[in-house]
C-alpha cells in the first residue's frame, strides 16, 4: 500500500503530459474550425460572400450581425495572391488568418488611407524571390507575408444601421483575390 | 501482478486527468492575458500571433474567428456587475459610456454563440443607431418583454452572452489598467 501514492504521482505527471499534448494538438485535429466550415462554402482563391447570420443558421458562432462578410480562402502553392478591395462608406476591415484561425494581420480603411485596399499576399519564400529593386520602387505596394501556405482573408464592411446592409454587401461584391503565377 | 495492476491504474488515471483537464480548460474558455473591466472581459492577444495555446484550442473547437488586433477588440460578459448570470427571463439595463472607438456594436448570443430568435429580428445595436441622451449617455434595456427606448430582446433564453466589439480603438494588448476604458455598467432590474 505504500506504493499507492507513487502510482498516483506518476498518473498526475503523465496526466499533465496528456493534457498539454492534447491542447497543442487540438487546432490540428479540429474538424469544425473556421477553415473547415468555410471549405464547404467557398472555392479556393475566390472572394465569396457569406450569408448574414440568423438565429437558426450561422456560418460561424459569434459572428457580428452588423457586418457584411466576404472571405477569400487562399492557397499560395501556385504563386502569390493579389487582393483588391474597394472600401465601403462606413468602416471596413480586412483580417488575415492562418489555416488554424490565428489572426496574423489586420488592416482597416483608415490605416489604408485610400478608397481601395490593394495588397500582395505571399509566403516568406515567395517574398524572398521578389526582385529587390521592385520591392523598393513600389513604395506603396503593400506586401504581406503569410506564415502558412493556406489561410483565410476575411473582409468585413459595417452596416451602421440595418437599412445600410445592402450598401455594405454591394461594396464587398467588387472585392477580388486572384493568384499571380510565379514569374518563370 | 502488482506491477501490472499498478500500471493499468496509473495509465487510466493519467488519461482521465489529462483529458479531463483539457476538456475543462477548452470548454470554459481559459486563456491568458485577459483584460477585465466591470462585467466585461476581453482577450486582446487572441487576435494576434501571440495567442496562447488554450485560446487556440478553444477557437479550433468552436469554429469562431477572433477579432484581429488591427481591427478591434471584443469584450464578453457572462454576468452582470454583481455577478448574476445573464438570464433571459430577467431585465437588465446597460448604461454609461464606452471607451474611445470609431464604431462599436453590442450583440446578444446564447451560450453557444448563436443569435437568439425574436419577433423584431433585433440581435444587437451599433453605435450609430442607438438613442442617446443629450450628454451622450445611453441606456439599453435587455429583457423578454418590449420596452421603450433601446430594447434588446432576450427571447426568454435561460442564459445569454453579451459581446461588445470596439472597432478602430486604442484599447488593445497594451491596455492593462481599467482607467483607459470605462465600460458600461450592467445591472439587473428584476426577474419574471
Amino acid at each position: 500500500m505504500i506504493r499507492l501514492p507513487l502510482w498516483i504521482l506518476g498518473a498526475v505527471l503523465l496526466g499533465g503530459i496528456v493534457h498539454l499534448s492534447t491542447v497543442l494538438a487540438m487546432p490540428k485535429a479540429a474538424t469544425q474550425d473556421a477553415y473547415s466550415r468555410l471549405e464547404r462554402l467557398s472555392p479556393v482563391n475566390v472572394v465569396t460572400q457569406l450569408p448574414a447570420p440568423t438565429a437558426s443558421e450561422a456560418t460561424m458562432p459569434f459572428m457580428d450581425p452588423a457586418f457584411a462578410v466576404a472571405i477569400c480562402r487562399y492557397d499560395l502553392s501556385a504563386g502569390a495572391l493579389k487582393l483588391r478591395a474597394p472600401l465601403s462608406q462606413a468602416y471596413t476591415a480586412i483580417t488575415f488568418y492562418t489555416r488554424n484561425s490565428v489572426a496574423y494581420y489586420a488592416i482597416n480603411d483608415r490605416a489604408a488611407g485610400r478608397r481601395v485596399i490593394e495588397l500582395d499576399l505571399m509566403t516568406p519564400e515567395q517574398h524572398a524571390q521578389v526582385p529587390e529593386e521592385e520591392d523598393v520602387t513600389a513604395a506603396d505596394r503593400l506586401i504581406i507575408e503569410s506564415p502558412t501556405r493556406r489561410g483565410l482573408i476575411v473582409l468585413r464592411a459595417l452596416a451602421p444601421e440595418p437599412g445600410l446592409m445592402p450598401m455594405a454587401r454591394r461594396a464587398l461584391t467588387a472585392a477580388q483575390c486572384r493568384i499571380e503565377p510565379a514569374p518563370q | 501482478m502488482r506491477l501490472f495492476f499498478g500500471s493499468c491504474f496509473t495509465l487510466i488515471l493519467a488519461a482521465a486527468i489529462g483529458l479531463g483537464a483539457t476538456w475543462l480548460t477548452v470548454t470554459r474558455g481559459i486563456a491568458f492575458g485577459s483584460l477585465t473591466i466591470g462585467a466585461w472581459t476581453a482577450w486582446p492577444k487572441s487576435g494576434s500571433v501571440d495567442i496562447d495555446p488554450y485560446a487556440r484550442a478553444a477557437i479550433a473547437r468552436t469554429g469562431e474567428l477572433p477579432v484581429g488586433v488591427g481591427d478591434g477588440v471584443a469584450f464578453y460578459a457572462h454576468t452582470d456587475d454583481a455577478g448574476n448570470v445573464l438570464d433571459g427571463r430577467c431585465t437588465f439595463v446597460i448604461s454609461g459610456i464606452t471607451p474611445a472607438a470609431r464604431f462599436w456594436t453590442l450583440t446578444l448570443y446564447d451560450t453557444q454563440g448563436r443569435m437568439v430568435a425574436n419577433t423584431l429580428d433585433r440581435h444587437g445595436f451599433t453605435s450609430a443607431e442607438i438613442l442617446r441622451e443629450t450628454d451622450g449617455r445611453f441606456a439599453i434595456n435587455i429583457g423578454p418583454r418590449a420596452r421603450p427606448g433601446n430594447w434588446l430582446p432576450s427571447g426568454g433564453v435561460e442564459q445569454f452572452v453579451l459581446v461588445w466589439r470596439l472597432y478602430d480603438t486604442p484599447i488593445g494588448v497594451a491596455s492593462l489598467t481599467t482607467k483607459e476604458g470605462p465600460m458600461p455598467a450592467v445591472v439587473r432590474k428584476g426577474c419574471g
